[in-house]
């Protein structure tokens, strides 16, 4: 499971060409599926573009879309440059969801600056938790982490039923809801804090935490990339018996880089349920757990591309909302083909275009270099 | 009587809902066991069960429908090949990639063709699979004991639910006893082995997952043309999953996932007639713990903690010849 690429392609190709072919191969195929339904695919795409980036509000939802993206990109970004590949992110999502929604259901009254960090905490602790086990499974008794991220999105998913029919749930109330969160507590939307400042802003369900996400992509950066521990994930990800002869307790490493990446993956619920839905309720990741898996591989599981990639899955989930007006006879999941043909094409399929391109690229090389040569 | 039609009944659900789980894990099997990790029974059980609803709508057969559902299914088992055989991909991430494909294909293609917020449209009884009574079923009825037992569980099954305990022997007999069933399970266990022998590990790769690709097929046609009548968005509802774990409890092994499958099948038709009714000394069993019980087995089985589970040795790394 490599992270990044051993054929000297220069960084612009492996960077920014590969992901808009791989973009732009997704499109074309979703435009053949326009085509296949008798609808016109240029009209539905600027559709899309009008609803995604064309009005204030728009953007508003793009970009919180994109706040939940990031969560979850960066939780398969981590995994990822430790060896391992989480599905679970869903599941884990869920459950920090449910450690967020306690937290704040705990501590009625309190302003949203104090609730935040424990939120925050306890988002990122379920999650954690619900991602560690995977992790050490597969670190201490060899279970495959693929298969058993899998299971746990479902146990995750019964054990939130049994949870809000059964425990959380308000009082007298059909639907499987708990409590609102104290209005005090609402975490500030972007709309009101740049009203603030004197910016006028569309409402959203844009939120402050768009800030915490920007946070976490610096954070995972530094802590991959310029800490100890980030040598370490690094060095077992890419051999881990070279990384056992270099003094690193790969095992060690397995667990505490799942439990991260299941607290990234947690703080979703902090976006979603503190930010927006202010209660806890049923299937709040609808499915961005699984995104964030397209983010990461389009991102090339740099956070500095898992950027661009979440506004752009951001877009297009806001701009698929806006298609089903114009054309009924399109439905939002046009979105989740365009996801799954870019996991494949940039995931599964990563191999194909890249032989090509450094055939290509080295022959330039090589022609450049002949006359200086000579 | 009551209580042994009442038993008789349980069992009966049991087969009919273990049918989908044992068609997909046998394809698993067949992927599995030639080194191909196959996420994606799920999604190949849904286009096929979305393509057999579709077509048995329009052509009004079910058989038609049987067999475009194995070809949609067919499509993605090759789609999955190229990725992971011809251009060595990761097999995990094209599994997943191919679920969402079919979630979001199947829904956008739905919801255009038939208008229906995604559903085909209800299919007639003869244009699905419909149960067939077995030679004698009413004349030995009144036979005691036999007589229910052969009209109410061996009877009265559509014929897909015969052919999918009929392709468990076959598969053992294939896998264990052909000269094709020893290359598969060699090519799982020890791919470089094979290719020194001459054989082509790539081809039968293909073949393997071409053959999970039908049995797929298969197992969403019954889903949507058999047991139910017609498609609904994401109607395989995670049973692609459930069929890798019975896979992994059988211990990548036809016979026992058999077993794997009508147990898990068992408790799926126990949680609906337990609902809200409490067991003496335990109480009500929630409802989500049975739904939850085959994954927590499999997370336990594959941990060691109860027997252990060894998936085939080359399984889920794509061959390279210099290695």
């Amino acid at each position: 499971m490599s992270a990044g690429g051993s054929d000297n392609l220069p960084w612009w190709v492996t960077g920014l060409l590969l992901p808009v072919l791989n973009v732009g191969l997704a499109l074309a195929v979703s435009a053949l599926v326009i085509l296949a339904i008798g609808e016109d695919p240029l009209g539905a795409l600027g559709t899309m573009l009008r609803g995604a980036i064309g009005t204030g509000e728009g953007i508003g939802y793009t970009l919180y879309y994109a706040t939940s993206l990031i969560f979850t990109a960066l939780a398969v970004a981590i995994a990822f440059h430790g060896g391992l590949f989480n599905i679970g992110g869903e599941g884990q999502a869920y459950i920090g969801g449910l450690g967020v929604g306690l937290v704040c259901l705990a501590l009625p009254g309190w302003p949203w600056w104090a609730a935040l960090p424990l939120s925050v905490l306890g988002g990122a602790a379920f999650g954690a938790l619900w991602a560690a086990i995977p992790g050490w499974l597969q670190a201490y008794r060899g279970s495959h982490i693929v298969i058993t991220t899998i299971m746990f999105n479902f146990i995750a998913s019964s054990l939130m039923v049994y949870l809000m029919v059964n425990v959380l749930i308000k009082p007298g109330q059909m639907s499987p809801e708990s409590e609102a969160f104290s209005a005090s507590m609402f975490l500030p939307m972007m709309a009101d804090m740049m009203a603030t400042i004197g910016i006028e802003m569309d409402s959203s369900p844009l939120n402050f935490s768009l800030f915490l996400a920007l946070l976490a992509c610096f954070a995972v950066w530094a802590f991959i990339w310029h800490t100890r521990w980030g040598f370490a994930l690094r060095a077992t990800g890419a051999n881990e018996n070279a990384a056992l002869y270099a003094g690193i307790d790969p095992k060690k490493v397995i667990v505490v880089t799942m439990a991260l990446s299941g607290a990234l993956a947690g703080l979703l619920g902090v976006n979603e349920l503190h930010g927006v839905q202010h209660r806890l309720l049923l299937n709040f990741p609808a499915g961005l757990g699984f995104t964030g898996i397209a983010v990461a591989l389009m991102g090339r599981n740099h956070p500095a591309g898992i950027i661009p990639a979440a506004l752009l899955f951001g877009a297009l989930y806001q701009g698929g909302t806006e298609l089903v007006f114009d054309y009924p006879n399109i439905s939002r999941e046009l979105v989740v083909v365009i996801q799954g043909v870019v996991i494949l094409f940039a995931g599964a399929l990563e191999h194909m275009f890249r032989p090509a391109l450094v055939r290509l690229f080295t022959r330039r090389a090589q022609a450049a270099a002949k006359p200086a040569g000579a | 009587m009551d209580t042994l039609l009442g038993f008789l009944s349980l069992l009966d659900s049991t087969f009919r809902l273990a049918t989908p789980l044992l068609l997909a894990a046998l394809a698993g099997f067949y992927s599995e066991r030639a080194g191909v990790v196959d996420i994606g029974l799920e999604g190949k059980m849904l286009v096929a069960a979305f393509a057999s609803a579709a077509a048995a709508a329009i052509y009004g057969s079910a058989w038609v429908g049987l067999g475009a559902g194995i070809l949609a299914s067919l499509a993605l088992a090759l789609l999955h090949g190229f990725a992971c055989i011809t251009h060595k991909g990761n097999q995990v991430v094209s599994g997943v990639a191919l679920n969402i494909v079919a979630l979001g294909l199947t829904a956008v293609l739905g919801n255009a063709w038939f208008q229906m917020g995604g559903r085909t449209p209800n299919l007639p009884a003869d244009a699905r699979f419909g149960e067939l009574t077995l030679p004698l079923a009413e004349t030995l009825r009144g036979v005691p004991l036999l007589g229910p037992i052969y009209y109410e569980l061996v009877s009265g099954h559509n014929i897909l639910v015969y052919l999918a305990l009929a392709i468990v022997p076959l598969t053992w007999w294939i896998a264990y006893r052909t000269r094709f069933g020893l290359r598969l399970r060699a090519v799982g266990e020890n791919p470089a082995a094979v290719d020194t022998a001459g054989i082509s590990v790539t081809a039968l790769r293909y073949q393997a997952v071409l053959i999970a690709g039908v049995l797929c097929g298969i197992a969403g046609s019954y889903l949507s043309t058999a047991q139910g009548a017609g498609f609904q968005t994401n109607m395989t509802a995670g049973k692609g999953f459930l069929a890798l774990a019975a896979l992994i409890l059988g211990k990548w092994k036809p016979v026992p996932t058999l077993f794997a499958c009508l147990a898990f099948a068992f408790a799926d038709a126990l949680q609906t007639r337990l609902q809200g009714v409490a067991l003496p000394g335990i109480g009500e069993v929630p409802v989500q713990l049975i739904e939850a019980l085959p994954y927590l087995l499999t997370v336990l089985l594959l941990a060691g903690f109860v027997g252990k589970a060894i998936p085939p040795k080359a399984s889920g790394r794509p061959y390279v010849k210099d290695r």
